[in-house]
């Protein structure tokens, strides 16, 4: 990799302050030319905020953001490049509902100096049957592949993506899945926010998880979830108080979250061997006299690195 | 496939110049209001007000009339020719209950002391006409002489019809709606879709994007504005008096006027109920106080000034002089001043507040 060429993205001391609440602090990022980054955070962790002030629609109350090497806002023919270079899709765009899927593509197609022939996009996105259809009569996968051909209508070298596939099914979301993987395999860059632990893991070459507007952990998703020293995850609940001391004095046990609410506590371990861990476990709450609810035990993901983090599940707001 | 010429770049202002239109034509209910809505009015309108030839008065006579005075009136009345009066003959209560409704106008008889007794209700403009008109045919058949000779003049001046007052002010009416419900409700739609957010980060500039709003504008300022002179021709005889270019010249300069309105309405609004309010809050008043249905004369002289003031006062004014009047730029320059003020006003405040993210 060439060390000269600037990276895509590079943000320094970003922060968004609104009145009542500061939901961007103060971050450093940066996105590697050729890479992969996602964001994954809560609701209201400052993701969008972020990748809007890096689009170029929010104003940023401090700090810079450069685009392979153009600073946003140090003068209109830096700006007209960087928008040149990127390709957007926001969390929601409802494109003309009376104008068809092909006049929609090429509207976008005339905004760029350089754009994809609208057949190829059709071919990529899967949209060729659709393609005199009007934008009205499409599905929901059906739309937000439309606007996915027209963040990719002008080969951007950037592509920003704001959670992507939220509320699609399962089949939509892989669709979404293979057609940003074949931009990727072109060389482009991508940024990526997500509150899908999944999409993160699929796509991503490294993920930042943020919360409340830090950057709390960023690295390969291999990195992040070695980082908890674990290699299982064991929660339930029981009907009787446990001591922390107790739990993590159990073979192989890493971190304990231990809480205690009217007499039951919710555990959840990290363990480098279930195999040691789990019948010890067994054997504690037995000698406590302790009936066990709701035993589950999973492979380390990211989402337990968000909560190794944060305290909290990703969903849990 | 392989080996398909690149195609050549098309403008971006161009491309989205011709997405309006498409989206404009394919909206049925916009061609209903643009189209159909002042073609109707104007059908309505001129219609229930068109000029007729004055309906002959209708004197009813009792048939039970014999002698006298009043019945030698009666038969100088049915000799003669139905153009001057309608004659009804009944019973005296059956005339008595039509002229209580309005069926006829006066009641000819004999009065006890031998004279004519003409019956009528003078409340009614009809009844009294109708008085002097029978009055005229009997004294006139039992031999009275004109004491002057007189001439009738009876050819109205051109424009002076009400449907040649009305077109106009449907033309400005519709140059108002097209521009104000064109531009600033559909700027408000494309903000509340986010359309306007995902254009802002593309390298569209934003001088592009609202000339594309007024490009495509001018596009249907021509068609509308042809369709409306030509059914006016066509099916009320309007002609235009001055001269055409001059009058789609104001047309345009209407516009832009309401265009600059429309643009200061779109400015922050977000919410497309919002910007509706505000469109009516504006076109409403103007419909009524601008003199589009009847002549804003008819309001105290003391409001006159500040009607004058209004743009959609000063385009009807602009566009009814040059149809009714034949006049020129001289005589229609404070009305086209007016506009221009007005446009400019608007126009720079509402680019100055825009939102465009």
């Amino acid at each position: 990799m060439n060390d000269a060429s600037p990276p895509a993205v590079a943000c320094r001391k970003l922060a968004k302050k609104y009145p009542d609440v500061l939901a961007v602090d103060h971050i450093d990022l940066e996105v590697r030319a050729g890479e992969c980054l996602a964001v994954l955070g809560p609701n209201g962790a400052g993701k969008t905020t972020t990748v809007e002030m890096i689009e170029g629609l929010t104003e940023p109350s401090a700090g810079e953001i450069a685009l392979f090497g153009h600073v946003w806002g140090r003068s209109r023919s830096d700006d007209q490049a960087i928008r040149e270079l990127l390709g957007v899709q926001l969390q929601e765009t409802h494109f003309q509902e009376r104008l068809t899927v092909l006049e929609t593509i090429e509207l976008f197609a005339s905004f760029y100096r350089r754009s994809r022939p609208a057949v190829e996009l059709l071919a990529l996105v899967a949209l060729e049957q659709k393609r005199d259809a009007k934008v009205g009569k499409l599905s929901g996968g059906q739309k937000q592949r439309l606007a996915l051909a027209c963040a990719l209508v002008g080969e951007p070298r950037l592509l920003c993506l704001d959670e992507p596939t939220t509320g699609l099914d399962p089949q939509s979301r892989r669709q979404i899945w293979e057609i940003v993987e074949a931009f990727k395999a072109r060389g482009g860059t991508i940024l990526l926010t997500t509150h899908y632990m999944e999409e993160a893991a699929r796509l991503a070459d490294r993920v930042a998880i943020m919360d409340h507007g830090h950057i709390i952990a960023l690295d390969t998703p291999d990195v992040l979830i070695a980082s908890l020293g674990a290699e299982d995850i064991v929660a339930c609940e029981v009907d009787r108080v446990l001591d922390d001391a107790d739990l993590r004095a159990l073979p192989t046990v890493g971190e304990v979250m231990n809480t205690t609410t009217e007499g039951r506590s919710r555990i959840r371990l990290s363990v480098r061997d279930i195999g040691q861990a789990l019948p010890a476990l067994l054997a504690l709450t037995a000698a406590r006299g302790a009936r066990l609810d709701g035993l589950v035990t999973h492979r380390a993901t990211l989402e337990d690195v968000f909560v190794h983090h944060t305290g909290r599940g990703l969903r849990d707001g | 496939m392989a080996d398909t010429p690149p195609a050549r770049r098309k403008s971006a202002l161009g491309t989205l110049i011709l997405a309006r239109i498409r989206m404009f034509l394919r909206e049925p209910a916009v061609i209903f209001w643009v189209f159909a809505f002042p073609a109707i009015l104007a059908v309505a309108l001129g219609t229930a007000f068109r000029d007729r030839p004055p309906e002959p008065p209708r004197v009813g006579v009792p048939t039970d009339l014999t002698n006298g005075v009043a019945a030698l009136a009666s038969q100088r009345l049915q000799t003669l020719d139905s153009d001057r009066v309608t004659l009804e003959r009944a019973t005296r209560q059956e005339l008595a209950d039509k002229l209580r409704k309005g069926a006829i106008d006066v009641i000819v008889e004999d009065a006890p002391d031998g004279s004519i007794a003409y019956h009528f209700d003078p409340q009614r403009a009809e009844g009294r006409m109708s008085r002097l008109v029978v009055d005229d045919v009997i004294q006139r058949g039992l031999g009275r002489q004109d004491a002057a000779s007189v001439r009738e003049v009876t050819e109205l001046p051109k424009g002076a019809r009400y449907i040649d007052f009305l077109l106009p002010g449907l033309i400005a009416m519709n140059l108002m709606g097209s521009a104000l419900w064109g531009v600033g409700y559909g700027m408000v739609q494309e903000r509340s879709k986010k359309l306007m957010r995902r254009f802002a980060t593309t390298p569209l500039t934003r001088t592009q994007f609202l000339t594309s709003y007024i490009a495509s504008r001018l596009v249907f300022l021509a068609v509308e504005v042809a369709f409306l002179v030509g059914f006016g021709a066509l099916v009320f005889d309007v002609t235009i008096q001055g001269s055409l270019p001059l009058l789609f010249g104001v047309a345009l300069l209407g516009v832009l006027t309401f265009t600059g309105f429309a643009v200061l309405c779109a400015a922050r609004t977000s919410s497309v109920e919002v910007v509706s309010g505000f469109i009516n809050a504006l076109t409403l008043p103007m419909w009524l106080l601008s003199g589009t249905f009847f002549s804003y004369e008819r309001f105290p002289e003391a409001f006159h000034p500040i009607i004058k003031l209004l743009p959609l006062t000063a385009l009807n004014d602009a566009l009814r002089a040059i149809t009714n009047e034949g006049a020129g730029l001289v005589a229609i320059a404070p009305q086209l001043a007016t506009l221009a003020g007005w446009g400019l006003l608007t126009f720079l405040l509402g680019v100055r507040l825009f939102r465009w993210r």
